[in-house]
């Protein structure tokens, strides 16, 4: 047992599990989308991209790859949701946390694939 | 430098890891926990107003309580965050500090910028393993006639040396251990650029193994070796390596030459001697019985050369064991006056200190001295720091070994012919070789020639080779005419052309040139830049053949052609 891995394979299916949360509920409603775990679901990506950082091999820079696209997908959620609420001063709408939660949709989906090669590289992993 | 970000992105996990988290605890704590707005209404900070505010607390920047002054419930956790965004970001800096003080990633860091300085050089450039004596005065040499040179020394504090030198190119050095193949290729072993290897750490072994790797990763690449016993050079030999050099026997036998052929020998010391040096003088040793002190791997080569010569020898040495030494040795170390009295230094015309302890050398030769003061005193010095008190010691020939090798592979570098010259000039007589000096010195004015080659190829010479294709004869005399003047000779001797089936030492200034022709030079530097310019330049060799000053340009050939 890689200690390593299993700290790594913990963070991305948290970050998989917490971004799906935020995502799952009627796109355009602002009720069914929590803030907390917008922010949570960043928090662990975030993490689970640094733990990737300096890995030489072909799989790890892979994740390293779909972690950061997830963050940037979080981050411009989050950066949209602020924009609105705080520059344009304006209430959330349908429109914009429909946006905001596609954003994540897509995260949705890096998240998706780290998980994927994670579980591939387990697969193939043998001792 | 791929290498360096690596290494570093993974040193810095950890502390990036405990910054998120004291963020994000931060964060989320000043978003939980119930504070009250200006109206005195219950209110809670949002996440922007939150990482606005970890934000400059982290810093320790205070800009006030914003939006709202706080209640004490949000002061009692500021004052957790203040600390704590603190001593995550402490932990963080400082972990990149040690990082850069870090002796392994610093040693990463200079690997990664070496790599990248030899990857990037467009220069032909030699690879030096060791630095030691021979190596500093070769790569001097070298870096003065613009020859790019690579450092591969295992000690640190010989780079630095090499380091706070200060040569005319720049120098780059790696501190690894050069008989590892992964340190030669980082050396750049296997770039295109690279012209060969020279072996001179000091130990036969480590050179043999260079050697070997050098062979086996980039066979056609020439490798030039020192070695000390002729064991490992039969060694290097069977393997090929290009230039096996052991200083012993190339003392030892030009020493010998001085006995029966003094100008053969100048011939040697002039050829191989270094720039600006001045013209080599000798005084001739005495023939008689000599005495050698040391019967080590110097002595033996001594014994060889001059025994041939047909000079009795008497041998001091103070380990008869292990030196093989002849049965009327003496034993002792020729430091004091009994030994030498037993040897006999009354009635000898000579004496070699060839030991390997300099002190020893020197105090042989004082004590020698004493006892008979018409000794012609022949001294070995082997370290370079003592090259004052040598001086000072006032001895007849000093033989220092790191010299003899340094100039020897600057010869074979610079001029690769020298060494086919050297050779054929072992079958001429002394006669022969009092001509040659006399040409040379004819030419040179009191400082040492210089010697160099010139092929005669539509790289090296295109004006020549132009005239050839074309039919039109050229002679060795055109080259070494002035442009000047079609009368005047440069200052230059040619010592050899050397074609596909013949050599032609010393050939006459008539001697027609033909394409593929290797020519040797010994002269003064200004006669090599002109005859350079000769070889390149049509019109100034069609100058010197016809006398005829041809306009160059479009224009004023068509005005000349009208004026016929």
């Amino acid at each position: 047992m890689n200690l390593e891995k299993v700290i790594f394979a913990f963070f991305s299916i948290l970050a998989l599990t917490l971004n799906f949360g935020f995502f799952i509920g009627e796109l355009d409603d602002p009720t069914h989308h929590n803030s907390y775990e917008l922010f949570a679901a960043l928090i662990v990506s975030l993490i689970a991209t640094v733990m990737k950082f300096g890995d030489r091999a072909h799989i790890g820079a892979l994740l390293l790859a779909t972690s950061l696209v997830a963050d940037l997908q979080l981050i411009a959620a989050a950066l949209v949701w602020g924009f609105t609420l705080y520059a344009l001063q304006e209430p959330l709408s349908a429109t914009t946390i429909a946006s905001i939660v596609s954003l994540s949709g897509g995260a949705l989906l890096a998240n998706l694939t780290s998980v994927i090669l994670l579980v591939v590289e387990t697969v193939t992993f043998r001792r | 430098m791929h290498h360096v970000f690596y290494l570093m992105l993974r040193r810095l996990r950890l502390p990036l890891i405990v910054l998120i988290t004291v963020y994000a605890v931060s964060v989320l704590g000043l978003t939980l926990i119930p504070g009250l707005d200006d109206q005195g209404q219950p209110w809670r900070m949002d996440f922007f107003h939150a990482i606005y505010f970890v934000s400059f607390l982290g810093s320790t920047i205070g800009l006030g309580e914003v939006p709202y002054a706080l209640t004490d419930a949000q002061r009692m956790w500021t004052t957790f965050v203040i600390y704590a965004a603190v001593v995550a970001w402490l932990y963080a800096i400082g972990s990149l500090l040690t990082l850069i003080q870090d002796t392994g990633f610093r040693r990463v860091l200079a690997a990664s910028l070496f790599a990248r300085r030899v990857t990037r050089s467009q220069e032909p450039f030699y690879i030096v393993c060791g630095y030691g004596d021979a190596s500093s005065l070769l790569v001097r040499e070298l870096t003065e006639h613009h020859v790019h040179c690579v450092v591969v020394e295992k000690d640190p504090e010989k780079i630095l040396h090499l380091q706070v030198e200060d040569f005319a190119e720049d120098v780059p050095g790696l501190c690894q251990d050069a008989t590892r193949s992964d340190t030669l290729i980082a050396a750049g072993l296997k770039q295109p650029c690279c012209r060969g290897v020279i072996a001179l750490t000091g130990s036969d072994h480590h050179n043999l193994t260079i050697a070997i790797s050098c062979k086996l990763l980039a066979p056609d690449l020439p490798v030039i070796c020192q070695s000390d016993t002729s064991d490992t050079a039969a060694n290097m030999d069977s393997f090929g390596t290009d230039h096996i050099i052991d200083p012993f026997e190339i003392f030892a036998s030009r020493f010998a030459m001085l006995f029966h052929s003094p100008s053969m020998y100048l011939v040697y010391e002039w050829m191989t001697a270094s720039m600006h040096a001045p013209l080599a003088e000798f005084t001739r040793p005495p023939g008689g019985d000599w005495l050698l002190c040391g019967f080590g791997r110097f002595g033996k080569a001594v014994r060889k050369h001059l025994g041939a010569e047909g000079i009795n020898m008497r041998i001091i040495e103070a380990d008869l064991e292990h030196t093989d030494a002849p049965a009327d040795t003496i034993e002792g170390r020729g430091t004091e006056a009994d030994t030498l009295i037993d040897a006999g230094v009354a009635d000898m015309a000579g004496i070699i200190a060839g030991t390997d302890n300099d002190a020893n050398n020197l105090s042989i030769i004082i004590t020698a001295r004493q006892l008979n003061s018409g000794l012609f005193t022949v001294g070995r010095q082997n370290n370079r720091r003592s090259e004052d008190i040598f001086r000072a010691a006032n001895i007849d020939m000093t033989m220092k070994p790191p010299e003899i090798v340094a100039r020897h592979i600057l010869g074979l570098i610079l001029a690769p012919l020298l060494n086919d010259f050297l050779h054929l000039t072992h079958d001429q007589n002394e006669q022969w070789a009092n001509l040659l000096v006399s040409r040379v010195a004819g030419v040179t004015e009191e400082v040492t020639p210089e010697t160099w080659d010139l092929q005669i190829s539509p790289l090296h010479a295109p004006a020549v080779f132009d005239c050839l294709i074309r039919g039109e004869p050229v002679t060795l005399g055109d080259l070494c005419t002035h442009p000047r003047d079609r009368e005047e000779r440069l200052p230059c001797v040619p010592l050899l052309i050397k074609r596909e089936q013949e050599n032609c030492l010393l050939p006459d200034m008539d001697e027609a040139l033909q394409g593929g022709d290797r020519i040797l030079f010994s002269g003064l530097p200004d006669a090599a830049r002109i005859i350079a310019h000769i070889s390149h330049d049509h019109q100034t060799l069609r100058y010197i053949r016809t006398g005829e000053d041809l306009p160059g340009g479009m224009v004023w050939q068509w005005l000349a052609r009208k004026g016929h």
